[in-house]
């Protein structure tokens, strides 16, 4: 079952579920005839989309919004912290070809401070699937959830043999080891997988940690790693600044812990637009890539 | 259908003098905007008299009509009338700007009667837009209508809402300009001119009237027969004057935001009753 079908069965079980888009269908191409009155396509206003999102939640809907995640957190960020967030409303933020998922269109659409802009609003979810079946576990409980929430879209195919079902705020730990654990969200598990059998291959033992969900973020599985490997690594597609290694050194300051961490995100700078594999090679993303800079690490 | 009352004029003239009273009360300790607020005092009386299906005992009924301030600054005057007409005590307004309660410069939801919050220009029509398409997909007959200042127009969302909004044929969704041709210190025409207003409301797709926002006849008969037009938003320009009802203020760029001391508002008192003319001597807030 894919995102759109799956969203179309909650959606007959549920009057809440209305769907919106800022003119941006890809993830929702059969749902207009399904759903009717329930599928709203505001045009390229995403601000408006946001604003006539949080008036339908008013009236008791939850309303699932779609667009370019750039232009959903950055275009429309003051009405998703003002209309939605400062009244805690179930509005769900879907964002389309997030990260290195925006391939050759350029710094105007890489999204890669959207985890850091939506995290820092009060009660907003950040949730990151790893993949298509990841997207689909998550759906039901991020709408069952009455809080708003940003999902880092991503439909690829399974990246890897999930081992837990998805829950909010809970990590998938999908390898256990104790030379290095390597954390990540979303389509880079994929990649940080090929990098830990290459490691492994090296004789290195693997912890991997599939993050799921960055806000709430399950604090006990990044605190048992630190306290179980010596080395961690953080592999995002997002700026150094406010993704994963911030919120990883928020929290270990605040439990009082003092860990080695390798951060492998885009410092300072956007990425090289291109097609998607050319990307990774470029930026140094591949698993093979990722796989060498652990080991330099491990010296 | 939504039932109309109808008051004769005397008591919206008197209950309009009694919110302009509340005004002048939040303009001291730490102060309001009070320009914008007597600017839609008559307004947001006549919509609360006249035009609103809404009471205090129905603040939560989804059947209600909804009425937001998108530009927000004017929210004393809604405060003074949902004192007035018993969605809270009038004790309440001596809260105003107090920790212990929620009643400061802009609008927010923790006042009974009071739909949505705002402060930041240009976010309320799109929130309206979301609330009248619910009651248009649940079939409802209730209303949404939207106060916005005539400063706000500069802001874009205002105009692609409008596009949104006639697209969608929202004709339950009525936007009502306080156009009182001021925005801060500055009149709008010599910073980003408006006018001819109404033709753009018209080429975004909605049916337009100008009535005078001090008049009540002139708001009565732009408040019959809304929408004006089946399928299509209404957009309503209130011609106002900013202070109305103060002639030490009104259309004075620099009485836009003030804080007066108590002398000052015992004399604005005399004046808004026509017995003696105020004179001010605290201190304006000038922003350009």
């Amino acid at each position: 079952m894919n995102y759109e079908e799956k969203l179309w069965e909650l959606a007959q079980t549920d009057e809440r579920i209305v769907v919106m888009t800022a003119e941006n269908r890809a993830a929702i191409r059969n749902l207009p005839s399904k759903l009717g009155s329930r599928f709203i396509d505001v045009g390229i206003a995403e601000q408006t989309m946001i604003g006539a999102a949080a008036g339908l939640a008013l009236r008791g809907r939850i309303p699932l919004t779609h667009a370019l995640a750039t232009f959903l957190t950055l275009r429309a960020f003051e009405f998703v912290r003002t209309d939605v967030g400062i009244p805690n409303l179930p509005v769900k933020l879907v964002g389309g070809v997030p990260g290195f998922l925006s391939d050759g269109n350029g710094p105007t659409h890489q999204a890669i401070e959207d985890v850091s802009l939506m995290r820092g609003i009060p009660n907003m979810q950040v949730v990151c699937p790893a993949d298509h079946d990841e997207l689909v576990s998550a759906l039901p409980k991020i709408i069952e959830s009455n809080a708003p929430c940003y999902i880092r879209y991503n439909a690829f195919p399974a990246s890897v043999v999930h081992r837990e079902p998805f829950e909010l705020g809970k990590a998938e730990i999908l390898s256990d080891g104790e030379d290095v654990t390597l954390l990540t969200y979303g389509f880079l598990v994929r990649e940080v997988w090929k990098a830990k059998e290459i490691l492994e291959a090296a004789k290195r033992s693997v912890r991997v940690v599939n993050l799921r969900s960055l806000k709430p973020i399950d604090e006990k599985a990044i605190l048992k790693a630190a306290r179980e490997t010596s080395l961690l690594v953080t592999v995002e597609d997002h700026f150094l600044i406010g993704g994963l290694f911030s919120i990883m050194s928020e929290i270990f300051v605040r439990n009082g812990v003092s860990r080695r961490v390798l951060p492998i995100a885009l410092e300072e700078r956007w990425f090289k637009p291109a097609l998607l594999a050319d990307v990774l090679v470029h930026e140094g993303f591949t698993g093979e890539q990722l796989a060498q800079k652990v080991l330099r690490a491990l010296g | 259908m939504t039932e109309i009352a109808t008051s004769p004029a005397q008591e919206l003239t008197e209950l309009a003098l009694r919110v302009r009273e509340h005004i002048i009360g939040m303009s001291t300790e730490g102060g309001c905007f009070i320009g914008a607020s007597l600017s839609c005092a008559d307004l947001i009386v006549y919509l609360y008299k006249e035009v609103l299906s809404v009471s205090p005992d129905r603040v939560g009924d989804p059947n209600r009509d909804y009425l937001l301030l998108s530009k927000g600054h004017d929210v004393p005057a809604l405060y003074g009338t949902l004192a007035e007409l018993g969605f809270m005590d009038r004790e309440r307004l001596k809260n105003h700007l107090k920790t212990s309660d929620s009643i400061y410069w802009h609008p927010n939801r923790n006042v009974a009667g009071i739909e949505f919050h705002s402060g930041s220009l240009g976010h309320l029509l799109s929130v309206a837009i979301g609330i009248a398409l619910d009651i248009k997909m649940r079939n409802g007959s209730n209303r949404v209508f939207v106060i916005l200042g005539d400063g706000e127009l500069n802001e874009g969302t205002i105009w692609e809402g409008l596009l949104v909004a006639s697209a969608l044929k929202l004709d339950n969704l009525i936007a009502i300009v306080d156009r009182n041709e001021f925005q801060a210190n500055i009149r709008t025409e010599e910073l980003i001119p408006l006018e001819p207003l109404e033709p753009k409301f018209r080429a975004f797709g909605a049916e337009v009237k100008t009535v005078d926002g001090h008049d009540f006849a002139s708001l009565r008969e732009g408040f019959a027969n809304i929408p004006y037009a089946p399928g299509k938003p209404t957009a309503i320009i209130a011609k106002t004057v900013r202070g109305k009802g103060l002639p030490s203020i009104e259309r004075r760029a620099d009485r836009w935001f003030v804080n007066f001391n108590k002398d000052e508002i015992a004399m604005l008192l005399q004046e808004l009753h026509g017995t003696a003319k105020a004179t001010l001597t605290s201190e304006t807030l000038m922003v350009r």
